[in-house]
């Protein structure tokens, strides 16, 4: 007897579990197309989307440069260590640069604005939530998710890329460094590998990459945001939350897109 | 349907219910608000007046029953028809609800400036200020800066600033002090019978009652216990009311220990 009732709050915990892990996705699946459709239908809010793109963009800069930065060189240090190994020192610029392009620099960058950017959208908007904010522009006319949501979206979306794309130079910048200084490159050399080597399809897959990471990146702080719990811990939960499943979703999204960019 | 003579009360709530998973919160609400009538509905916390403002409002829809303004049935209105309803409407928020992004005049002229340009929404926003007694230069910071007190009337200039039909607050005088609370009575009291507005309050505070109050609703159980002008809340009769106006912790209101 009492295995059976324990058997069966198991399923019961199992079942509820599975329900609300269905229900969670569609919520957001509801949410989602419902922002994006926002992003397209006036009224629009430049203001916001100018002040969203300088915060999600312009700020985030000094993060993902060092990231880039720190990336590339050990990046070199490591090629150069692995590629003595078979003779094939040489390879340390073009490695850099594939390494950066098609998969740190958006990765590491997308990681990084992550942390900072979902964290601090969904605290703003989970605090507009507890305040009554967002009751608040419901009760002024104004769609709170086309006010609040959609801006950022779009702001994310299109700064994530530029963001990268700085990114992709300076970690490039960083191997360059370390291979002229340390690992004695000759410069031009080094310049030249680099540029042969690097094709097209190399810097705009990644570019595509953090397109779709700047997406989620606002995405996840927007919807635990605009979801939280009651309180300072209904915020403190959504900012946690949004953070851990950004950065999940974004390590989930590189490998399927790399599957397509690149799996055959 | 006969044709009656006499207006549909402005707004009219017939067996609204609501519940929140297992937690019924509106039983039953049927209540009445006529046309430039101040109604105030009183009721202990967690009694769902704040539900039923919201409601009304829009912010939550109810699961059965009916809610008229006019006499035209806005129980499930959406999109474009909601937002027309809500062009009618003001609210001050419990909190204020102001928005901590935006300067002043651009919270008391929100709604202005999503018909108006900027220059003739922000004399618009200063003349609401000056209405609530704020000075000029209030404008121009940011809602974190002012207090308390401050916020609430910059509140009530945003929910006034598009001069709407019907004004609703929400525990318009809590965390407030009593001379604070004081003037924000007599300024919703001036506005609401200068405007001709039409005013729902939510409230516990009995001072804030006498005020502002043309009718009284005292909700608790989720169900309008007693519905009257406010010339008869003492004389009532009603336990619910008698216990609730008098502050008395023994009645038909069990107190929470």
């Amino acid at each position: 007897m009492m295995v059976l009732g324990t058997l069966q709050r198991l399923v019961a915990a199992v079942g509820a579990a599975t329900l609300g892990l269905c229900a969670g996705a569609g919520r957001l699946a509801i949410f989602a197309a419902g922002s994006v459709s926002h992003v397209f239908r006036p009224p629009f809010y430049f203001g916001e989307f100018g002040r969203q793109l300088l915060r999600i963009g312009y700020f985030s800069l000094p993060v993902v440069g060092l990231t880039a930065l720190f990336t590339g060189a050990a990046l070199a240090l490591q090629i150069y260590a692995g590629g003595a190994r078979f003779n094939a020192e040489t390879v340390v610029p073009s490695i850099v640069a594939i390494g950066i392009t098609r998969e740190l620099g958006p990765v590491l960058g997308g990681l990084m604005v992550a942390g900072r950017v979902s964290a601090s959208v969904a605290a703003e908007i989970a605090t507009m939530r507890v305040t009554e904010q967002i009751d608040a522009l419901t009760t002024l006319s104004t769609n709170p998710q086309k006010y609040l949501v959609a801006p950022r979206l779009l702001a994310a979306t299109l700064a994530l890329p530029a963001l990268v794309a700085v990114g992709d130079a300076i970690g490039i910048l960083g191997g360059f460094l370390v291979g002229v200084g340390r690992l004695n490159f000759n410069e031009g050399a080094y310049m030249k590998n680099t540029l042969d080597f690097l094709e097209v399809g190399d810097v705009t897959s990644g570019l595509v990459k953090a397109a779709v990471f700047g997406f989620i990146i606002a995405l996840m702080g927007c919807y635990h945001g605009y979801f939280s719990g009651r309180g300072a811990q209904g915020v403190g939960r959504a900012t946690t939350n949004a953070v851990v499943s950004a950065s999940i979703m974004i390590l989930a999204a590189n490998y399927m897109l790399t599957d397509i960019f690149f799996g055959n | 349907m006969t044709e009656s003579p006499t207006p549909p009360p402005r707004i009219a709530l017939q067996n609204v219910a609501k519940r929140f998973g297992a937690n019924a919160v509106l039983r039953d609400v049927t209540l009445e608000v006529g046309r430039g009538r101040s109604l105030v509905i009183i009721g202990g916390s967690g009694t769902g007046k704040s539900v039923t403002l919201k409601c009304v409002i829009g912010l939550i829809e109810p699961d059965s029953g009916t809610i008229r303004l006019d006499g035209e049935d806005i129980t499930h209105a959406r999109g474009r028809r909601r937002d027309a309803l809500l062009n009618r409407f003001g609210m001050l928020f419990q909190g204020a609800a102001l928005f901590d992004s935006l300067p002043v005049w651009r919270n008391v002229a929100f709604r202005v400036l999503q018909t108006r340009p900027a220059k003739d929404a922000r004399e618009i926003a200063i003349e609401k200020l000056r209405r609530v007694g704020l000075t000029p230069d209030v404008a121009d910071r940011f809602p974190a800066e002012l207090s308390g007190g401050m916020q609430k009337r910059v509140g009530l200039a945003r929910a006034i600033a598009a001069e709407p039909e019907i004004i609703f607050f929400d525990e318009p005088t809590t965390g407030l002090d009593p001379i604070m609370a004081d003037v924000i009575n007599d300024l919703i009291r001036e506005i609401v019978s200068e405007m001709g507005a039409t005013a729902m309050t939510i409230t516990h505070d009995m001072t804030s009652v006498r005020r502002i109050a043309d009718d009284v609703a005292m909700l608790h159980d989720g169900v309008v216990q007693w519905l009257g002008p406010i010339a008869d809340l003492d004389n009532s009769a009603n336990p619910y009311v008698d216990q609730f106006i008098h502050g008395r912790a023994d009645g038909p209101i069990a107190a929470v220990r």
